[in-house]
């Protein structure tokens, strides 16, 4: 959808402000820029509608190369927001809403009917649309200043900071709106902020920058999970690393290293034998070097007691399993919505490391609820 | 009492033609100033380093005695209405030009940069937003303009104008104060009233920001 390929930019006479960017943004991705003060992010963002042109380097969108397009039509299908809201104080909102519809020639009830649609998307009455920009509150206007840019209905939305005015509280309702509304409208939005809670809130993607250069791209949990340098951690915060460790928790770090298990060339007997030693009513059923071949559980053993002697006869092999590196997050939500009691862990080479029960789930909850009590 | 209707019923008509001839050439030169002026005044907001310049050579001639002005037409335009009427509008240039290069030049950044964005081209900028939001320091300008011209127009009868200076000119050669009155009092009330008219034409030229009635939420 968007590619940044080698993209330079110098301002006449200083340094790079942006430096060899080389960047793919897929249809319908929300992407964050981040970085300090003067990294670059919204010069990046500008050259993508051309308010700033690149030094070096080639922008395509949807492939075609922005410089060879018409800048003033390029901008009309292109939806822009910025941070200062930046609504005509002498249109109404309506006016407002619709401008690019009005550069584009639409009729005007047309217009009016799309600027109805649209206030309907935030929540703000339709009475709105014949007041003034300053006859609303800031986080209205900035609800405005959103819809303004989805208007011609564009499948490319830039905002530079677009929450970046608002008092925490408010920013917090909108950013829940606008993702929401982003993932209904299916828009790919390049989204400029050098708030890291936004971020990791709202993008798919996040584009970390420092001194003109991508340090990272990656999505929030992987950032927070591996953040690629000194530079990324510090910038994440120690506080949040911290605060995010229960959800970047993987399943290696909690499974039970000794399952239950079986050999495949192991009789029943032994398998019944075993089940009542460790007091289950399943086991996991290994190879030869631990390979996980599959479970064997007292029902089927019951069942087929007369017909076979062997658990490799008989074994099930259909069975939902995880590696070490999984997280526990993910992984409870999938047992969960498959009610299996528990998942084998196994690694690269499918043999068995251990497991993860219900039983570990409930030490893990356990922990997280009552675990700084027993620390001090 | 009695001398101001003997005035009236003497030179009644005579006051009708000079007031008429004074704001006839007091009008057009600000006519003119506008029609040059705000142009001017956009286009110097596009080229930033000659607009410095440009602005200083208007203020100078803004100081240049406006009878020496006047004075200096002569040769070139001869008498008559004329040259007063190309002085004056040369006057009434620097306030309009430079309230017209302020008020385009302080339009908030962040709105051309959302219509530039939007894709707004210069001329849509310029005519949707620029000049709507300066108009009311546009008009300003051409108010004090307007107020000063009026003034000054008195002195085109210099140059053989005519106009309302005309009484004041033949008060002053003739010792009779109240000529100089019946010129002087009916070119206050002409700048006056202009003041007032322009003062309704900005209100009207200036864009609404507010509905006028809405319920309260
Ligand atoms: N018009 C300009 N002329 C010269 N230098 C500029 C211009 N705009 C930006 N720069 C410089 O380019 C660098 C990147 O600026 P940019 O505005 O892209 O940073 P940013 O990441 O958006 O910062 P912020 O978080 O403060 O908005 C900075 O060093 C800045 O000083
Ligand atoms: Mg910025």
């Amino acid at each position: 959808m968007l590619t940044f390929e080698n993209v330079t930019k110098i301002y006449s006479g200083s340094k790079k402000a942006v430096n060899n960017l080389n960047l793919q943004i897929e249809k319908g991705e929300f992407i964050c820029f981040i970085g300090p003060s003067g990294c670059g992010k919204t010069t990046s963002m500008k050259m993508v509608n051309r308010l700033i042109e690149p030094t070096e380097g080639r922008i395509l969108i949807d492939g075609k190369d922005i410089m060879k397009q018409n800048r003033v039509q390029m901008r009309r299908e292109i939806g822009y927001v910025i941070q200062q809201i930046g609504l005509f104080p002498h249109m109404t909102i309506s006016e407002n809403i619709t401008l690019v519809p009005k550069l584009l020639q639409w009729s005007k009830e047309k217009r009016r009917e799309r600027a109805a649609e649209l206030i309907k998307l935030v929540n703000l009455p339709e009475e709105y649309l014949d007041r003034y920009p300053q006859e609303l509150s800031g986080g209205q206007q900035q609800r405005i200043g959103v819809l303004r840019a989805l208007a011609s209905n564009p499948p490319l939305i830039l905002m530079d900071e677009p929450f970046g005015a608002l008092d925490p509280i408010t920013r917090d309702g909108l950013q829940e709106e606008f993702k929401d509304l982003q993932k209904r409208l299916g828009k790919t939005i390049v989204f400029v902020t050098h708030d890291m809670d936004e971020a990791i809130k709202l993008a798919d993607r996040i584009v970390i920058m420092k001194d003109g250069e991508i340090v990272q791209v990656d999505t929030p949990d992987e950032i927070l999970r591996n953040p690629a340098n000194e530079f990324v951690e510090s910038f994440i915060g120690k506080e949040r690393l911290i605060q995010t460790k229960p959800d970047v928790t993987t399943v290696g770090q909690i499974m039970n290293k000794i399952p239950a298990t079986v050999h495949k060339e192991e009789t029943l007997s032994t398998a019944i034998q075993r089940m009542k030693e460790k007091r289950v009513d399943s086991l996991l059923v290994i190879g030869d070097d631990q390979t996980l071949e599959g479970y064997i559980d007292v029902e089927d053993i019951e069942e087929n007691r007369k017909k076979s002697t062997l658990v490799g006869e008989i074994y099930e092999t259909e069975l939902y399993k995880v590696k070490e590196d999984s997280l526990i997050r993910d992984t409870i939500q999938k047992m969960l919505r498959r009610h299996t009691k528990y998942v084998p862990v196994v690694d690269e080479q499918n043999r068995l490391k251990g497991i993860v029960t219900r039983a570990t789930l409930a030490d893990l909850v356990y922990d997280s609820i009552w675990g700084d009590e027993d620390d001090n | 009492m009695d001398a101001l209707i003997q005035f009236f019923q003497e030179q009644g008509s005579t006051l009708a033609l000079k007031t008429w001839e004074h704001l006839y050439i007091s009008l057009i030169a600000v006519l003119l100033g506008i029609l040059v002026a705000v142009p001017v005044g956009i286009l110097l907001t596009r080229i930033n380093r000659a607009a410095d310049t440009v602005i200083r050579i208007v203020s100078i001639i803004q100081t240049f005695p406006s009878l020496a002005i006047l004075a200096f037409f002569i040769p070139i335009l001869g008498v008559g209405k004329v040259p007063a009427i190309v002085a004056l509008f040369f006057y009434s240039m620097l306030p309009i030009l430079r309230n017209t290069y302020i008020g385009i030049k302080n339009t908030d950044r962040n709105l051309l940069e959302a219509g530039r964005g939007m894709g707004m081209t210069n001329t849509q900028l310029i005519f949707s937003v620029e000049l709507p939001l300066a108009i009311p320091i546009i008009m300003a300008g051409v108010r004090v303009s307007t107020v000063y011209l009026i003034g000054w127009a008195t002195l085109a009868s210099f140059v053989g104008a005519g106009g309302l200076g005309d009484f004041i000119f033949d008060g002053l050669n003739l010792y009779q104060p109240e000529l100089i009155l019946a010129g002087a009092i009916p070119s206050t009330i002409l700048a006056l009233l202009a003041d007032f008219i322009l003062g309704k034409v900005e209100k009207k030229l200036t864009p609404t920001t507010k509905s006028t009635h809405y319920e309260t939420a």
